[in-house]
């Protein structure tokens, strides 16, 4: 157990580590970072100026193991646009970005597994053929969309809800609908196989056998089963709910991370944008590796096959 | 999640056989029309289009749909804010949908799948390394580094296919991996191995044929979500770049006429996800009918 932890920390930090050279990399892509961070227009003695500041006439490898050290420490430079530090701007949007979050995660939660442990118990049933139609629209709708018609209806047409913004509850409920649809689809699909799978299991047959009341077998035997796969998926998708965060937070002007990160690659703050990256990168991987060990720790089986491997 | 189904007993989750093929073939046939439908109009769109799609006639601008009152007989979908006829837009913008989805699907296919034989076979550091860069581009949201290196190179239609394929492949990756390390196992492998088979023919012959069931279930799943991610970087601005219309760039063009004309976001919008269900329709039959087991 012990040794499955520390590979599974070690394993963390070279993802990190892969995740610094990707957003390192982001900004050397045109292979001059100074056409990416300075306007067009830029006179020859700023691009000078530029790359004498940013120590751009080293060697490549040294300028990462610079970008490395201050980016453990959290210091990805100063915004361009907002002149202060890049994680200080992060910091002050982040809260709206996890509150969003978390709104469209609880909400796909709470509506989900009901329904897709429902339409496992009444498989082939009416309600299972409305879940399996939910399903289907949740997982074709792009969000933008899906925020438009809502916008549309619950704000322009009905008035009972406002458009955007980020101003007390009302106000997340929108946004939150429209992020958590994709993920609420997904999560009702794998519980409802999930489900159906622990259902056929031997020890829920037995149960039933020997004359254990349905609603003990149910809820008692089956569910808390059927729950263990959830929790890694919940992990997953923790990362698609921030990558649409990004686009939520635009329809909305949702004061967020995501937002401010658009915001950024289009006025050219790259040192922003590359700071924003790694930061969401972060969050996912310290969330994934403690479902990860939450898993291990609901399910002790897992542990042996993988450290057989 | 391999390790997890490797672990659950093969359950029996088939209901009884009558309702089940009822259903299959009403959802392979609904998502094979439509999307034969939408992919005819993409390829046909400039014989069958009323107009050119970027003609403006600003004399006819914001015209809603001909049933509504003010709507027009020759613009049935109506116009919008330049006097562009949206039916027309709708059905050009198919073709760089479907076009720009597909390209993406078979280079990301193409990585992952590399990447994933080498990774299944080999075993050790190769598989270590390869799963780690895996986990590097889980871990990062995706449409902000596509967002970041399209605007750093130019958003054309090579770059936007390019920065998509790149960014999705590892779905590829971790299904053929996992294929591949229970695949490799069996005995018709190591019999081509003992008649000294040399490894990229044992690779090619005989894994990679024994792997494509879920390959070709990914590949579908994952046209349907790089439809939605190319509308997406459309919409965000950083898509093919107009006068082409994209479904994205619609949608992004009727988001300010939400208030004043619906029928402007409506109907591309109504595109993509018909287009998306049926793809995943016909994903979800695939792999309901090649491998009931598969966990994609």
């Amino acid at each position: 157990m012990l040794s499955y932890v520390a590979r599974r920390l070690l394993q963390s930090v070279l993802v990190l580590l892969g995740v610094s050279i990707i957003v390192f990399g982001l900004l050397h892509l045109t292979g001059d970072p100074t056409r990416l961070l300075l306007p067009l227009e830029a006179r020859e003695e700023d691009v000078r100026q530029l790359r004498a500041l940013l120590g751009l006439d080293d060697p490549l490898w040294v300028q990462y193991l610079r970008f490395l050290a201050r980016a453990v420490r959290g210091d990805f430079g100063v915004s361009f646009k907002h002149q202060v530090p890049a994680s200080t701007l992060i910091f002050q949007t982040l809260p709206a970005t996890l509150e969003l979050t978390a709104a469209g995660l609880g909400l796909a939660l709470v509506v989900a597994v009901p329904a897709g442990i429902v339409a496992a118990l009444r498989r082939n049933s009416f309600i299972d053929a409305v879940c399996s139609i939910g399903v289907l629209l949740g997982q074709a709708m792009p969000v933008y969309w899906l925020g438009l018609l809502l916008i549309l209806v619950f704000a322009v047409k009905l008035h009972w809800l406002p458009a955007a913004g980020r101003d007390g509850l009302a106000s997340l409920v929108l946004p939150a609908v429209a992020l958590g649809a994709f993920s609420m689809a997904r999560i009702a699909r794998m519980a409802r196989s999930g489900m159906l799978e622990v259902l056929a299991q031997d020890y829920v047959r037995t149960a039933r056998a020997v004359g254990v009341r349905a609603f003990l077998v149910t809820y008692k035997y089956a569910l808390k089963n059927a729950a263990i796969p959830l929790v890694t998926i919940v992990g997953l998708e923790f990362g698609v709910l921030l990558g649409g965060a990004v686009i939520t937070e635009t329809i909305f002007a949702w004061p967020g991370v995501g937002r401010l990160a658009v915001d950024a690659i289009f006025s050219r703050d790259y040192p922003l944008v590359q700071a924003i990256v790694a930061m969401l990168a972060t969050l996912f991987v310290v969330i994934n590796l403690a479902m990860d060990l939450l898993y291990t720790y609901l399910d002790p089986r897992i542990v042996l096959v993988r450290s057989r491997r | 999640m391999s390790e997890v189904a490797g672990l659950a007993v093969a359950a029996d989750v088939r209901p009884s056989a009558a309702p089940l093929r009822r259903r299959l073939s009403f959802r392979a046939v609904f998502g094979l029309t439509v999307l034969l439908c939408m992919g005819g109009a993409a390829v046909l769109a400039p014989q069958i289009a009323p107009w050119d799609p970027a003609r403006q006639m600003l004399m006819k601008r914001l015209r809603p749909p001909m049933w509504e009152a003010r709507g027009l007989r020759e613009h049935p979908l109506g116009t919008d804010h330049l006097g562009r006829d949206i039916l027309s837009r709708i059905l050009y913008g198919g073709r760089i949908s479907l076009g720009v989805g597909l390209s993406a699907v078979s280079i990301s296919c193409l990585i992952g799948v590399t990447l994933g034989l080498l990774a299944g076979f080999h075993g050790g550091r190769t598989d270590a390394f390869i799963m780690r860069v895996v986990d590097v581009f889980l871990a990062i949201p995706y449409i902000l580094l596509a967002m970041g290196v399209v605007f750093a190179l130019g958003p054309s239609l090579l770059n936007v296919i390019l920065v998509m394929a790149v960014t999705r492949w590892v779905q590829f990756a971790r299904i053929v991996r996992a294929d591949v390390l229970s695949i490799r196992e069996r005995e018709f492998v190591s019999g081509a191995r003992a008649r000294g088979s040399r490894s990229l023919r044992l690779l090619l012959r005989h894994v990679l044929p024994n792997a494509l069931t879920p390959i070709i279930v990914v590949a579908t799943l994952e046209l349907a979500f790089m439809i939605i991610y190319e509308s997406a970087l459309s919409f965000l601005g950083l898509g093919v770049q107009p006068p082409t219309p994209t479904w994205g760039w619609m949608l992004s063009d009727g988001r300010n006429y939400v208030a004043t004309a619906w029928w402007l976001a409506t109907f591309p919008g109504l595109a993509i996800m018909l287009t998306v269900l049926a793809v995943n329709l016909l994903g979800d039959w695939l792999r309901d009918t090649l491998d009931p087991r598969l966990k994609v």
